[in-house]
């Protein structure tokens, strides 16, 4: 018996010690990406098919560019937080956390990379 | 709240299978993670390709053989479906995030546009793209 109140116990744990701050972030970019992902899926649909010359000259156009780009930022970051929820749920101890840093940091190489990509055939 | 113990905790999802039948709302909900993680794959393809246009023919040739082939096709066919079933699901969490439709019949009523909607909307991007 600890002589602490249960709500003193219970106040900033939850499951990952973060309070809502993850509901928030999900619910305000699934709301965007209901909105970008369907114009990013016609729009990187329309630019996938051709040869490299038409890709780059596609994907050097203002509007699938930086749509790309957003979508690109906001979905990854989004999966990123997805994923790593679904690893604090089943992987638990040291493999958890190992797999956890692990998504997050493939999750920001892909953003970083993609971005690289994407000013390289625009410029 | 209870000193409960803490170490030996059984990992969800230990009801499934064993104690629980599955049903449309579970199903469904199983289904929105497992898109969600599948589509962190499919962007590790989709930044490839762009990192590969944006390098040389050489290497734009490799992942866009891929990409197109047959296997290639498949794959860009499920992933094309698992994010617009994903995208159904967040819907319907923001839907009820706000309050609204969580009654089991609206639920599971959703649960089966989730799965419909995506297969259409698929198809219709096969057919536009």
């Amino acid at each position: 018996m600890r002589y602490l109140t249960d709500r003193k116990r219970a106040l900033g744990l939850g499951a990952s010690g973060q309070g809502t701050q993850h509901f928030w972030h999900m619910l305000v970019g699934s709301i965007a990406l209901v909105i970008l992902m369907p114009l990013f899926i016609f729009t990187f649909g329309a630019g996938f098919d051709g040869s490299r010359e038409e890709v780059i000259s596609f994907f050097g156009r203002p509007f699938p560019a930086i749509l790309t780009a957003l979508t690109l930022f906001v979905a990854i970051t989004h999966f990123k937080r997805e994923t790593q929820e679904a690893i604090e749920d089943y992987v638990h101890g040291l493999t958890g956390k190992l797999l956890y840093i692990a998504v997050g940091a493939l999750a920001w190489i892909l953003i970083a990379a993609g971005l690289f990509a994407l000013v390289k055939i625009a410029l | 709240m209870a000193d409960v113990n803490r170490g030996n905790r059984p990992l969800s999802p230990f009801m499934l299978g064993q104690y629980y039948r599955p049903q449309m709302t579970s199903i469904s909900s199983i289904m929105v993670r497992i898109t969600g993680i599948a589509s962190l794959g499919t962007a590790v393809l989709l930044v490839l390709w762009l990192l590969a246009a944006a390098t040389s023919d050489g290497a734009f040739n490799v992942i866009d053989g891929i990409l197109g082939s047959f296997i290639g096709d498949i794959l860009m066919l499920l992933a094309t479906w698992a994010i617009w079933y994903h995208v159904l699901g967040r819907l319907r969490h923001v839907i009820w995030d706000f309050g609204y439709a969580v009654e089991l019949d609206i639920s599971e009523k959703m649960g089966a546009i989730m799965f419909i909607g995506a297969t259409v909307m698929a198809i219709l991007t096969v057919i536009i793209v």
